[in-house]
Parts: C-alpha cells; sequence; structure tokens
C-alpha cells in the first residue's frame, strides 16, 4: 500500500494503523533526507501551502514550515491576531479568501474543536488539523509514536503512561487513538480534575498516582500544565502540583528500570518536569522535534499525493 | 481494413509471449563484459563510486561490484539511490510510488559517479537519479551503466555509456530482469506483456 485512506489528516480517530504504518515508513526515508548535506527534496514544487493559525504555536508552526520547505512547497503564512479575522470575518470566508490564491493544502491551528473538520466539508483543498481546542492533535501523535518506535523497536505491546493535564490536551487524545490503534497498552495519570471523567471507557487505565504510574510504564509521555486553559481552580496551586505530580530525575533513578521520557513541549520547567529529568539520558524530548520535520514531511507528501 | 486487422493479431501474438531475451549463461557473459568495460575506463577505481538506482538497480549494482572484486581485488564503494522523492510523475500516476531506503554512506564530491539501472526506457528515471544525486555532492563526472536499452522508447535525450543490451519493443511491454534467489534458478531476462492483452 502506498496511498492513505483520507484525503485530510483531520484527526488519529479517522485513520487506520495502515496509514500510520505508511506515514512511519515515508518518515524514515525523510530522515534520511535529513540527515543529507542538501536537506531537500523537489517533491512538492507545484505545490502551495497556507498555514492558518488561529491560535498561539512555536513548534508545530515552524515544524510544519520547515516540512514543507524541505518538500519545496510554496508557503503562506496566516496567524489570526493582526488579521481581518478581528474585524469579524467569518472562518469560512477566510480560508475560501485563501484558497482564491489558488493555494491546495491547509494546515490549521484552531481554537474551536471540530473547526478543521467542518471546513473539510466545505472547501476541496487537503487539510492537516495542527490542533483544534482540546480535541486532537495528529501530528503530534504521530510524531510521539514514530519516536517510541523508533527508540524501542515498536510500538505493539509496550505501555505506555500519559501524564498531567488530560482534561485540556488535544495531545493526550490524539496519543490515546494512535497508540491503541499501533497496539500498545495507554494509562492517563494526573490529579482526578484534570481527568476527564469517562476516560476510562476508550479502553485507557487511570491512576492517581505518579510513582505506580512510572513503575508500570515503559513510556512517560509528560504534558505541560496549560496554564491558559485554566478555568476555575483544578489544583490549589502550581507548587502543590509539583509536589504530588511533578517528575524528577532522582525518581526516574529510582525506578532502577529503563525508561523513556518524553515531552510534546513547551515544558514548564520546574514545574510538571524537572530540569534534571528533562535533560537526563532518559528523555528524547529533542528527538521528537527532529523527527516532528520527518513526520510531518510525511504526512504532507502522502495527502498531496492523493490529492485527485 | 484487412491489413489492418492482421497486423492486430500479430501484435497480440507477440504480446502473449513471455519471450526469455537474455538466458543465464549469456548474461553472466554480458556481466564479465561490462567488468570489463568499467575497468578500461576506471582503471584502478581510486576515484570511483558506484550508485545502484532503488529498487531494481540495487541486484545488479551488487553483482557488478562483487565481480569487479573478484577480478581487480578492490572493493569498490556502492551505494543505493532512491529517486521517488524526484520524479516527474508525483500526482500525475495513478497510485502514489512506495519509496525506497537510500544508502550512500560517501560524499560523491570530486568522484566519478557510475550510475547503475537494469533497463533504461523513457529515460525520465535517470533524469530524477541525477537530481537527486546532486545532494550528496558534485561528482567529478556521472556514467550510466544498464543492462537492457530498450530503443526507441525514450522521452528525454538520455543514453547510457555501458549497455548490456539494446532490445526493440513495445511501449507496452516490460522487460523483466530476474536474478537467482531461493526462489529462482537462474538469472534471465524476459520480455513480457500485460495481462489485460492477452
Amino acid at each position: 500500500m502506498s496511498q492513505l485512506s483520507v484525503r485530510h489528516l483531520l484527526g488519529i480517530k479517522d485513520i487506520t494503523e495502515a496509514d500510520m504504518q505508511l506515514i512511519f515508513e515515508t518518515a524514515d526515508h525523510f530522515k534520511e533526507v535529513l540527515n543529507r548535506p542538501i536537506k531537500k527534496v523537489p517533491s512538492l514544487r507545484d505545490i502551495t501551502i497556507a498555514n492558518v493559525f488561529f491560535e498561539d504555536s512555536t513548534r508545530t508552526r515552524l515544524s510544519f514550515e520547515l516540512a514543507e520547505k524541505r518538500l519545496s512547497a510554496d508557503v503562506i503564512n496566516f496567524s489570526a491576531s493582526g488579521s481581518s479575522v478581528k474585524k469579524g470575518e467569518t472562518l469560512l470566508d477566510t480560508v475560501n479568501n485563501i484558497l482564491a490564491m489558488k493555494v491546495d493544502m491547509i494546515v490549521m491551528r484552531h481554537s474551536s474543536v471540530g473547526a478543521p473538520h467542518f471546513l473539510s466539508r466545505h472547501i476541496k483543498a487537503n487539510i492537516v488539523n495542527a490542533g483544534d481546542g482540546t480535541h486532537e492533535h495528529p501530528t503530534q501523535a504521530l510524531l510521539d509514536s514514530f519516536s517510541i518506535r523508533e527508540k524501542l523497536g515498536e510500538v505493539a505491546g509496550k505501555k505506555i503512561a500519559i501524564i498531567g493535564d488530560i482534561l485540556h490536551s488535544r495531545v493526550a487524545l490524539s496519543n490515546i487513538f494512535a497508540l491503541q490503534k499501533l497496539g500498545a497498552e495507554v494509562m492517563v495519570c494526573g490529579p482526578s480534575t484534570l481527568i476527564p471523567r469517562y476516560i476510562g471507557e476508550l479502553g485507557v487505565r487511570v491512576e492517581h498516582n505518579v510513582r505506580k504510574a512510572l513503575e508500570w510504564c515503559d513510556v512517560a509521555n509528560v504534558l505541560r500544565i496549560q496554564l491558559e486553559r485554566q478555568q476555575g481552580k483544578l489544583f490549589p496551586s502550581l507548587r502543590e502540583y509539583t509536589q504530588y505530580f511533578g517528575i524528577d530525575k532522582k525518581m526516574l533513578d529510582s525506578l532502577n528500570k529503563e525508561i523513556v521520557l518524553m515531552h510534546p513541549g513547551p515544558i514548564n520547567r520546574g514545574v510538571e518536569l524537572s530540569s534534571d529529568a528533562a535533560d537526563s539520558a532518559h528523555s528524547i524530548i529533542l528527538d521528537q522535534v527532529e523527527n516532528g520535520v520527518a513526520v510531518r514531511m510525511a504526512v504532507l507528501y502522502l495527502l498531496a499525493s492523493s490529492r485527485e | 481494413m484487412a491489413a489492418k486487422g492482421k497486423n492486430v493479431s500479430l501484435r497480440n501474438q507477440i504480446a502473449m509471449q513471455k519471450r526469455l531475451i537474455v538466458p543465464h549463461a549469456l548474461l553472466q557473459i554480458m556481466l564479465q563484459r561490462l567488468c570489463h568495460q568499467l575497468i578500461e575506463t576506471h582503471g584502478d577505481f581510486s576515484n570511483t563510486v558506484l550508485i545502484g538506482l532503488q529498487p531494481r538497480g540495487k541486484f545488479l549494482a551488487q553483482r557488478l561490484q562483487k565481480q569487479l572484486l573478484e577480478i581487480t581485488g578492490k572493493n569498490i564503494p556502492l551505494g543505493f539511490l532512491d529517486t521517488t522523492f524526484y520524479r516527474d510523475d508525483f500526482r500525475r500516476r495513478e497510485s502514489p510510488l512506495a519509496a525506497n531506503a537510500t544508502s550512500i554512506n560517501f560524499i560523491i564530491e570530486n568522484q566519478k559517479v557510475v550510475l547503475i539501472d537494469d533497463v533504461l526506457f523513457t529515460g525520465r528515471s535517470v533524469r530524477a537519479a541525477l537530481d537527486a544525486m546532486i545532494a550528496f555532492g558534485r561528482p567529478a563526472g556521472v556514467e550510466l551503466l544498464i543492462l537492457i536499452d530498450r530503443l526507441y522508447q525514450r522521452d528525454l535525450p538520455i543514453e547510457a555509456n555501458y549497455v548490456g543490451q539494446q532490445v526493440n519493443s513495445l511501449a507496452s511491454q516490460k522487460v523483466l530482469v530476474e536474478w537467482q534467489n531461493e526462489n529462482t534458478a537462474e538469472d534471465n531476462i524476459w520480455l513480457i506483456s500485460k495481462t489485460d492483452e492477452v
């Protein structure tokens, strides 16, 4: 198989395990390209991609932009701040205006759940969801699984604990879908106020003791406390969160086992992860960032080839 | 009309055959000749590298490198180049091509490169390969070695420096180079046709 089953990457929920394996195999080849003296291939030279970001982003946006440039696509960037969105233009109007400039693909981040799904019903261009509210962030989940596969050989049969703010995290939901489709066991861990009430129905384990979660898992994917999304008091203070759910190197070393530490960034150093843990040999955080470009190249390449 | 009908039936007859165009023994002689032609041009291979084009040029390149080692005692650097991301038919094919691994563990800057593929047809793969190769440096020179040159089928002005055999064929036919392995007893080259013509 050399083609995805979908035209848009809206979420991991919509794609198959075979799609993910194809993305990983293609990303392997792009990773080799990224280690060449000349890190660029001409595949998408007749394609224009718009990065439409209605919400702030550094890593994801840079990663997408680099992936697009490495594939020789023409790139335009749009951010909601300082645009006509402030003047009251609707999402569909904004995007249709961008498409009128002959754009083939849209990479979109939006604060509303389902915004890319809505768009996919109204426009022809391929859409890549770069995060929709607290729903999905599919490319992050793909690069997380790709990094686990690279580090441990495979994802199937591995135990992965997702630790932190599960309630507000689109990374958590996409990761749960991706890891389960690839045959891994998933646990979520955090204070009960930051874990959605019915998450057990997705078939994940729920744990509230971070030490027990670490003892159980092969991989700990630690999520950021999303200060900007906290409404009301879900935990008393950052200091208390760190005391009960923060991970430091001493704790990792005391487990006396191989453990892989991941974080989608940006890290709140000294909150969910201490600096010595984030920079320790357990951590593959910077590998995740490197793999992000290769995985996004694979997604864009495969979606572009399935345009018709 | 009758003459045209006759031509069509003759064409179908040819198309239905899976014809052996290079048998095992002849192919061995051909490989020996290609090795000696390379030695004639490249001498001690001190500044030469071999690059097999994925997917099928890889086998020929491996075979030639092995035979050159036996004849000259030199282990010539060998790499494999995948051209999928450089092709000019991206988004124009019915189904996309799957990529293969590229493994070139040397820099080709100022080296003489011999590109190796099994069949030269339209020349488009070779054009993509020339493009892909530049990512590994600026070579001193590039040559092309081909086992089967399909005459009169070129879309681009590309010709090989070393040719195993030239073959007349219809555009709809296919040349299949089979290498000896656990499933195949002999090296053979076949001219075959697509089943929908039969």
